[in-house]
């Protein structure tokens, strides 16, 4: 099936183009983007008129919970969820059951998500084998079966030799270390962020700094061997200042944040709100100036969702029981274009975070409509207004902290290898 | 002036005036704790469950007493020793409790807001009898009586509150309350165990020492030092911590000649506070006791939508 998508703001910042345009799909890639093109054979039509036409949205973490945990999410629903939150790919953490630290279970997602997914699947491997810790994980079979990354999400590698080898092997290879950022001691027992809202509802806080130490640490090692680091979901003024000055110095450091670190305060937590309880924990008002402020002037170079479904149960608990984590593949573009409302992006430096730069960094050859190029193509409707209920979401799991909220701004239409594969909620 | 919350939870809930009407029923009730037979039938036929996931004989003992009082049927459940050590949730255990038809459920429980969490499953009244580290609002309200018991009002006193705040839910509830009503909290501790942003909680200020704390207080409340809670990294030890942050005759003289003491017990005595202080002339302690059973009176009362004629 051939696409047309028609008079569109088409905004690709691959080309520098901003401008309103029709694009042209043929045989699964982008053929021509121009003014009143032809209708090519056989092609279905997209109207865009008054939307956004940009490259394919890109999630590079994500929790698809299978193998292993699929009551939670699979490929099939955790795929779904990215379309229709207008991602047409998505990198999918380590943290299964097994972990992705072989070839079999690395094949096994790429090729579910082949055959029964909504989007690209792109896996992220661990560090270490078996997340604990202690030995490299075989990084070499895991590039080579398709692991875009390494990380070991959701546990800090606390041995810092280990860290060290870890960085100097992937570099080695040619794959990315994406880092979980934590020191664990200074977490302890905390379950919200340390500071006045904790002092006043008596919970254990996590201090800002227990991040701030382990950026710090990851950006020193990366710097010594000279290997690239990725810091993953950054959440404190202090991360992005760290950040900030060691790419000034040179090293190559990258980070991304999510859209509840540059949008929710721990204020959220109010309530014992356990749809508001992850890790990082949602901080303060100057943290979230904090991120704005590294998203503006590009410390941080991507936004991805840190997508963490948990089953009802999982959630409808005491504060201090509930699982870390909320959904957020639905709620990301619209959260997102609230930064382009504010000023604080252009839509181009959005799309960048959005999908040029993760696809840039984790190699996947995408984030850019050119000619020949996969035609991955999202079409927002930044008008699209839409209340985030249990049953729009279509995610296993409903631990969203928006359930309830309007929001404004949706995916139109989400397009696959030329496939349309979404086309509105 | 009508008592209109279902659950007492936490005194940060309660305005003002709330607060005042608890205190003054509490007043009312002591009056039915002087009697031969102590005993009224305001509750008759109301049946109180104590659910205490934590031991507190104290606590839970005041509140049993307090039900009896009001002719209340009163029965006490500690799930640590049984259905919480097979896993059930609290959601559950509190359904199969709900099945049993009860008015209130005083509970105990160690995690911050379990109380708002069991609230929203049940329909009938929740009492706090200590969350976490968030707070314990009978405690606060029977420190207030106390208080008010001595100086006829709970206004304009300066407070001397000394020990580990982080960790206390009586500081919580104390500084909720007597800040609302209208008393300054002066707090001292080891800086390992003052929790941030704590003035912004009311008149609080954090002193450098205990010595600027207790300097012309009028009530000096020392709060128990848990050792268990403490670990290796909040102090040094005991000795030490006795030595800079325990009330002993010496530097009780910086506060008003006829300054107050209290502790919410049970003390660690030489660490908290040496005997001489507990068992003195200005020791409030066992007073302290005596005012919790009016006091929870006065809760079961209101909760049960009670009205003073
Ligand atoms: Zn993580």
């Amino acid at each position: 099936m051939n696409l047309l998508i028609k008079g569109g703001r088409v905004i690709d910042p691959s080309q520098g183009i901003d401008d309103t345009l029709d694009v042209v799909v043929e045989n699964g890639l982008v053929k021509e983007i121009g003014k009143g093109l032809a209708v090519p054979a056989a092609a279905e039509t997209v109207d865009a008129t008054g939307k956004y036409v940009v490259p394919g949205l890109i999630d590079m973490h994500v929790h698809l919970r299978d193998p292993g945990l699929e009551y939670k999410e699979d490929i099939i629903s955790g795929t779904r969820a990215a379309v229709a939150g207008g991602f047409t790919s998505v990198c999918c953490m380590p943290n299964t059951k097994p972990a992705i630290d072989n070839k079999a279970i690395a094949s096994y997602i790429i090729n579910k998500a082949k055959t029964e997914g909504a989007c690209n699947v792109f896996p992220v491997g661990t560090i270490t084998q078996g997340m604990h810790g202690d030995r490299l994980a075989e990084m070499g079979e895991l590039k080579e079966s398709g692991c875009v990354a390494v990380s070991d999400d959701g546990k800090p590698v606390k041995n810092s030799e280990l860290m060290r080898r870890a960085l100097q092997y992937a570099a080695g290879i040619g794959i990315m270390v994406i880092s979980h950022a934590e020191e664990l001691e200074l977490v302890g027992e905390g379950v919200m962020n340390e500071g006045f809202t904790s002092t006043e509802l008596g919970l254990k806080g996590i201090p800002r700094v227990a991040e701030d130490i382990a950026t710090a640490r990851e950006i020193m090692l990366a710097e010594y061997v000279g290997a690239p680091i990725h810091i993953a979901h950054v959440s404190t003024k202090g991360a992005v200042r760290i950040i900030r000055e060691a790419k000034a110095r040179g090293v190559k450091v990258t980070c991304e944040t999510a859209p509840h670190y540059f949008t929710l305060t721990d204020d959220a937590v109010r309530g014992y709100n356990t749809n508001a309880k992850m890790n990082p924990p949602l901080r303060e008002a100057d943290d979230v100036a904090a991120i704005k402020a590294g998203l503006k002037d590009g410390t941080i170079d991507c936004i991805a969702t840190d997508h963490a479904p948990h089953h009802l149960d999982e959630k409808d608990v005491e504060f201090n029981e509930a699982m870390n984590g909320i959904v957020g593949l639905e709620t990301s573009l619209p959260l997102s274009l609230k930064l382009v409302d504010e000023g604080l992006l252009t839509l181009a430096q959005l799309v960048e975070k959005m999908s040029c730069k993760p696809s840039e960094l984790l190699g996947l050859g995408r984030g850019s409509l050119k000619a020949g190029s996969v035609a991955d193509i999202t079409v927002i409707d930044p008008a699209k207004q839409w209340t985030v209920t249990e049953s729009a979401l279509a995610s296993k799991s409903k631990n969203s902290p928006w359930l309830g909220e309007t929001m404004t701004g949706a995916a139109a239409c989400t397009v696959v290898g030329g496939n349309v594969v979404f086309s509105g909620r | 002036m009508e008592f209109k919350h279902k659950d007492i939870i936490a005194l940060r809930d309660l305005s003002k005036e709330e607060i005042e009407l608890l205190i003054s029923t509490a007043e009312n009730m002591r009056e039915v704790n002087s009697r031969d037979i102590k005993k009224v039938p305001t509750l008759r036929g109301k049946t109180i469950i104590n659910l205490f996931y934590e031991s507190s004989t104290r606590t839970r003992t005041s509140f049993e007493i307090a039900g009896k009082r009001l002719s209340a049927d009163t029965v006490n459940i500690a799930p640590s020793n049984s259905s919480a050590t097979k896993g059930e949730t609290l959601a559950d255990t509190a359904l199969n409790l709900l099945a049993m038809k009860p008015d209130i459920i005083v509970m105990r429980h160690a995690v911050s807001g379990s109380h708002y969490f069991l609230s929203k499953k049940v329909g009938c009244s929740i009492i706090n009898a200590g969350d976490g580290a968030h707070e314990h609002p009978s405690q606060g309200l029977l420190d207030m009586l106390t208080i008010k018991d001595k100086f006829g009002r709970l206004d304009g006193l300066k407070v001397a509150m000394v020990g580990d705040i982080t960790h206390s839910r009586v500081a919580r509830s104390d500084i909720q309350g007597l800040t609302k009503m209208g008393s300054s909290i002066f707090l001292a501790g080891p800086p390992t165990m003052m929790p941030p942003g704590v003035e912004r909680l009311g008149n609080v200020t954090v002193c450098g020492t205990m010595k600027e704390a207790i300097q012309d207080a009028d009530v000096v409340i020392m709060l128990r030092i848990q050792q268990e809670r403490q670990g290796k990294t909040l102090m040094p030890n005991t000795r030490e911590y006795s030595r800079y942050f325990g009330l002993n005759p010496e530097n009780l003289k910086l506060a008003k000649p006829d300054a107050m003491v209290m502790h919410p017990g049970p003390i660690n005595r030489g660490v908290e506070m040496s005997s001489y202080v507990v068992d003195g002339s200005q020791s409030h302690v066992l007073k302290q006791v005596e005012n919790g059973v009016a006091v929870r009176m006065a809760m079961l009362y209101h909760v049960c939508g009670g009205e003073l004629e």
